[in-house]
């Protein structure tokens, strides 16, 4: 049989037989070294981030000293210490948390929705295609900074209730949980724009695939809209999807930072990446280390979701097998 | 082909609108007034200021009035600058538009040939070399390159600045620091779209076929591997107009992307409405644009 | 041949300067000021900012003019010559004959006259016409209580007389003539582009404007650059060695830094603690470091459940370190406060606060706290300048030293200024710049219901001293009352002052003739630039 209807059947057996393909997949990123290394850093960051700091070897990132400002690393401080005179490795582990969380979630988020969204418009065509989009337009022409200080305006008066609620449910949580309210804002804000291109991205995806052969086959067979979107159509997406979604993450990222360049991001005292590169290019010409290790770690956490990223894009292509 | 233009210009004057009205409304919610200052004001005065303004009415009036000025052409005075707001955004456009159409060129001029080289050379010490080069704009804020790029590049060499817009020279620094961003988008995408079109069988049929690699490449692979990335660029450039407040800020740029932050948090509505209207029609266009070239790219596509 | 074509284009490029260095503006006196963010607006009687007044003041000059380095002395300026009664309730003016207009029109004072209707008229709703509040029925007009201007205290007995009769005593008129809602505006202009009452007309067009200072308006691009000549028809243009002016509105501190030491600037705006320390080690010879009329402190909300009680104010204000934050954070040689005024020579400011924290400790005990029974407060902050580090600071003494739990609200600036009015805040930071050089610039702001107050604080024994003085004709005697008033103002705390203003900037050494002053208002006639060697 030619090639090519031979590697739609073994698709859809694969899919079938769910559990396979994932081992296939994994198999496969196993070989990628570069993925695979990167997969080893995110790790190690993500333990150093959210795990180390349990331990009493990390300073509270909030405890000023404005006697010991800007020290160079020393045993005390392994890092060195920033324009207050707090622990750099301390605000840069906590501020991680938060600078992850944000990425993260904020990436989940609009990537379901966007990815659903935009398959919705580009599978379906035609006027709903057309009313789906303009909403997306409008939606992208609001002004971000009205937005994002809306919300946070929003959350902030009903904080105190919101706080309270989660507290009573997770008591002796309340440090953690008022860090956490007050992102709130910063995430639906940036999850609310983020999912807009997701969206635009599956779409064109979604017009470009529904007229290949193999989409064709299957409305010949008679399956339904929501059979062929999801088992036909979504799993080919995976690929360019997964690549988006891994910028999406230091986009994100990004935009907390640049929104703490504004004011507007995390709120004080806390730390994030985004407030550590800000204030650090204040200091860039007196005190680069406190530009220069943010800036680090950030740049290799972004590097390493991204090339993870392509060698989950790679594992989960069944063509590649090919290779 | 033609209707569809018409067609989607006529929606794209319906989205404006929404995204106009909903603006009026959002800005008008936000805490505080433009007259509002350090240095307090006597009460009547900023009563006989928010009348001026017709602030003290209700929004449906405020709405009626307001677009009865723009269908006479006229965008309202600023609160906060005292000048007509069609002159503000007169004075600012020129510079955006030529930091947007610099900034995006770098960007496609960047990011399209390190993607489709990277996915050519898949897995090779040139992909990882090029994509990192081509992730420097997403991997380090633009208010951290921005500066070192002024500090240590500009200081250098004669005829760069450190700030201002005098000179076609000065466009350089601040097109480069804006367009890396998008560059690096584009790399990613178009590597990914490449990659994926370069899986397919077709290609596989022309290489079967004997046809030369590099035709293979540019009239086969690219013109679908790049439709991803077209489907970036459109919004992107409207974003690149009108995003670049840190750039027009640390290189003293007279463009736009500033005034939509200062007149979010100056409370100046009549100019924040103004510059949405500007973008929200660039945004249409934009998108009509990317739309467009899609469908010459690949004439399957028809939405 | 296409390696000569390109290294001739590559020379030709390296050799393209664009824009000249500061020494070419140097050579044809033009001064290159960093000045902030775009202005207002340049209409004398619609501005509120002091980088307005920076533009402002080369363009318009007032009755009287600033000595350019010395204190406390007014030089003539459109008045020729000035006198007052003996309680100075009353001053007459003398305009110079020979003052015009930048278009030869001859400056009269019916300009005055009008100047002053204009800023108080009540429908043209001028936010600073409270600066001429001092006059005599000027308030009743400006709220509407009387159609009549004749009403109010000026009156032009001949075209170049002017007399001016006060509410109250006031011995520092001229330091008031110097500020920019005094200033004289062209009713000719003015009436060509609308009525008197009219704003946002085109009048101050570089096109349409007309002036009387030393420097006429040539070019305004918005957000780039507003480039201001040497006027022909100043009465004292030979004083004048300036050529022109450009004022560039550079936001960023780092960017007007970086311009400095490129060569584009002549003088910055300001300068950020960590490059004052930066340029204090290496570039002494450009920084300047001057006081700066102003206080920054921080408020409490009186009325709030948890600070009405005096102790738990008085120990939130002796817990603040201010010599360590000037020390550490502001590092620009600024002057902890230990009084809302600015001490000067004849003014003595009482010695209310000062960084004790076991007194501190122990007033918060008598308060009812200690133990498990914690002081918990918030902290109204917002995104400008070194307010983060500040809240973040004052955070951390309290916790030392009172073990008190503050919690930062960082707001934007609309909110926060918005919040803090509406009296929605427990503590607020907050600051202060004075208008003119007289005590009750930083006074008249704790009367019951002043816009500026914003502490919820009234005590009318306060207003009553304030008002003594206001009457008081002897000029020390009345400083002794404002000194009391001041006393017991401090006494009931309803602020934390912190620290004095210094203003820190950058200039370069070609620059002449500017000096230090308390309200950084250097008047520019009197400027020069000269190209030096050791630069």
């Amino acid at each position: 049989m030619p090639p090519s209807i031979m590697s739609n059947q073994t698709q859809s057996q694969d899919l079938s037989k769910g559990q396979s393909l994932w081992s296939d997949a994994w198999a496969r990123l196993k070989k990628n070294k570069m993925a695979m290394a990167s997969l080893v850093v995110l790790f190690v960051i993500g333990v150093l981030c959210f795990i180390l700091p349990a331990f009493s070897i990390i300073a509270d990132p909030n405890n000023q000293n404005l006697n010991n400002t800007f020290l160079n690393p020393n045993k005390n401080n392994w890092l060195g210490t920033d324009q207050s005179g707090r622990d750099l490795l301390a605000r840069l582990l906590y501020g991680g948390q938060i600078s992850l969380l944000v990425g993260i979630i904020a990436t989940t988020v609009s990537v379901i929705i966007g990815l659903i969204y935009g398959s919705i418009a580009g599978y379906a065509g035609g006027k709903t295609d057309s009313l789906m989009m303009r909403i997306v337009d409008i939606l992208y022409g609001l002004p971000f900074l009205v937005l994002v200080i809306l919300f946070s305006l929003l959350i902030s008066e009903h904080a105190k209730e919101l706080t309270d609620q989660l507290v009573s449910l997770w008591p002796g949580q309340e440090v953690f949980i008022k860090k956490f309210i007050n992102l709130v804002p910063l995430f639906i804000a940036i999850g609310a724009l983020g999912w807009l291109t997701m969206a635009r991205v599956a779409r064109a995806q979604v017009l470009s695939l529904k007229k290949q052969e193999f989409v064709e086959a299957a409305v010949s067979l008679g399956l339904s809209h929501r059979q062929i979107l999801m088992r036909h159509i979504m799993p080919n997406m995976l690929g360019p999807i997964i690549v988006y979604a891994t910028l999406t993450v230091p986009g994100f990222v990004l935009t907390e930072a640049t929104l703490s360049f504004l004011g507007l991001g995390v709120e004080s005292p806390n730390s994030s990446w985004g407030i550590l590169l800000s204030e650090g290019a204040n200091y860039m010409e007196t005190h680069p280390r406190l530009l220069i290790i943010p800036s680090i770690t950030f740049s290799l956490t972004l590097l390493a979701l991204n090339f993870l990223g392509d060698g989950l894009r790679d594992a989960l292509d069944p063509k590649a097998a090919k290779d | 082909m033609l209707r569809t233009i018409v067609s989607r210009l006529l929606q794209g004057i319906v989205v404006v609108f929404c995204l106009l009205l909903i603006t009026f409304v959002l800005v008008r919610l936000m805490p505080g007034d433009p007259f509002s200052g350090e240095k307090a004001h006597s009460a009547h005065i900023i009563e006989k200021n928010k009348e001026r303004f017709h602030l003290d009415k209700s929004y449906p009036e405020q709405f009626s009035v307001y677009l009865g000025l723009l269908i006479q052409g006229d965008m309202g005075d600023s609160p906060v600058k005292e000048q007509p707001v069609a002159k503000i955004i007169e004075h600012s456009f020129p510079a955006s538009l030529i930091l947007g159409i610099a900034g995006i060129t770098i960007a496609i001029l960047i990011g399209i040939p390190a993607g489709i080289l990277s996915a050519l050379k898949k897995n090779s010490y040139i992909d990882y070399g090029t994509m990192i080069i081509a992730m420097a704009g997403i991997s380090i804020p633009s208010f951290v390159i921005a500066p070192l790029l002024a500090g240590h590049i500009a200081t250098r060499v004669p005829f760069l600045k450190v700030a201002g817009w005098g000179d076609p020279f000065d466009w350089i620094l601040p097109a480069l620091t804006l367009g890396l961003g998008t560059a690096a988008y584009l790399a990613r995408i178009t590597r990914g779209g490449m990659l994926e079109v370069l899986n397919q069988d077709f290609i596989r049929t022309a290489h079967a076929k004997g046809v030369h690699p590099a035709i293979v490449v540019t009239k086969h692979a690219i013109r679908g591997g790049i439709i991803p990335a077209v489907a970036y660029i459109g919004p992107a450039f409207a974003a690149l107009i009108t995003g670049s407040f840190i750039i027009e800020t640390i290189f003293q740029v007279p463009g736009m992307g500033q005034h939509f932050v200062n007149a979010t948090k100056d409370r100046d509505y009549f100019l924040l409405q103004g510059v949405v209207i500007l973008f929200g029609s660039l945004i249409v266009f934009a998108n009509l644009a990317a739309d467009i070239v899609l469908v010459m790219l690949n004439p399957r596509i028809r939405a | 041949m296409v390696y000569l074509l390109l290294t001739a284009c590559g020379l030709a490029l390296v050799s393209c300067k664009g824009d000249p260095p500061i020494d070419t503006y140097t050579e044809k006196k033009i001064l290159v000021l960093g000045n902030s963010t775009e202005p207002q607006g340049l209409d004398p009687q619609i501005v509120t900012g002091v980088i307005e007044s920076n533009i402002i003041r080369a363009l318009f000059e007032g009755l009287c003019v600033e000595h350019p380095s010395k204190q406390g002395i007014h030089l003539p300026g459109a008045a020729a010559s000035w006198q007052a009664n003996d309680d100075f309730t009353e001053w007459t003016f003398q305009l110079r004959k020979d003052g015009k207009w930048s278009d030869g029109t001859p400056l009269t004072a019916e300009d005055f006259l009008f100047s002053y209707q204009r800023i108080l008229h009540p429908d043209f709703g001028a936010e600073y016409a409270g600066m001429l509040y001092y006059i005599q029925g000027a308030e009743r007009y400006n709220k509407r209580k009387t159609e009549d201007f004749s009403s109010v205290g000026v009156s032009a007995p001949d075209p170049y007389t002017l007399k001016i009769k006060l509410k109250a005593s006031i011995p520092f008129l001229p330091d008031l003539t110097k500020h920019y809602t005094w200033y004289p505006v062209p009713k000719h202009i003015i009436l060509k582009h609308g009525s008197i009452d009219q704003r946002n007309t085109p009048w101050t067009e570089p096109e349409n404007i007309v002036s009387n200072g030393p420097f006429i308006l040539k070019q305004w691009r918005l957000n780039d650059y507003i480039h201001a000549e040497k006027n022909a028809n100043y009465w004292d243009k030979d004083t004048v060695k300036l050529k022109g002016i450009r004022f560039l509105p550079v936001s960023n501190q780092y960017t007007e830094a970086r311009m400095f030491f490129n060569e584009q600037l002549h003088a910055t705006y300001g300068l950020a603690p960590e490059m004052i320390e930066h340029a204090s080690n290496h570039y002494k010879k450009y920084l300047r470091q001057e006081t700066y009329l102003g206080t920054n402190f921080i408020r409490f909300n009186v009325t709030d459940p948890t600070l009405k009680e005096l102790k738990v104010r008085q120990a939130l204000a002796l817990s603040i370190d201010s010599e360590a934050i000037i020390t550490h954070i502001l590092k620009g040689g600024q002057k902890p406060a230990y009084g809302m005024v600015p001490p000067t020579e004849d003014y003595h400011t009482p010695n209310a606060v000062s960084f004790d924290p076991i007194r501190a400790k122990q007033l918060l005990q008598e308060a009812g706290y200690g133990g498990s029974k914690k002081l918990r407060v918030t902290l109204l902050s917002t995104d400008r300048e070194v307010s983060k580090r500040l809240s973040e600071a004052y955070q951390d003494m309290w916790k030392k030293h009172l073990d008190a739990e503050v919690s930062i609200e960082q707001r934007e600036w609309k909110t926060y200024l918005s919040r803090m009015s509406e009296l929605d805040y427990q503590l607020a930071l907050g600051g202060w710049i004075g208008d003119y050089p007289d005590p009750t610039t930083f006074l008249d702001m704790w009367k019951t219901g002043d816009g500026n107050n914003r502490t919820g604080w009234s005590n009318k024994q306060y207003e009553a001293l304030l008002a003594t003085a206001e009457q008081t004709k002897d000029p020390d005697a009345r400083l002794r009352i404002l000194e009391q008033a001041e006393a017991l103002f401090l006494s009931e705390m309803p602020i934390i002052p912190v620290y004095w203003y210094t203003t820190n900037y950058l200039l370069h050494t070609s620059v002449k003739g500017w000096h230090p002053l308390l309200l950084n208002n250097h008047p520019y006639k009197f400027v020069d630039l000269e190209l030096s060697d050791a630069n």
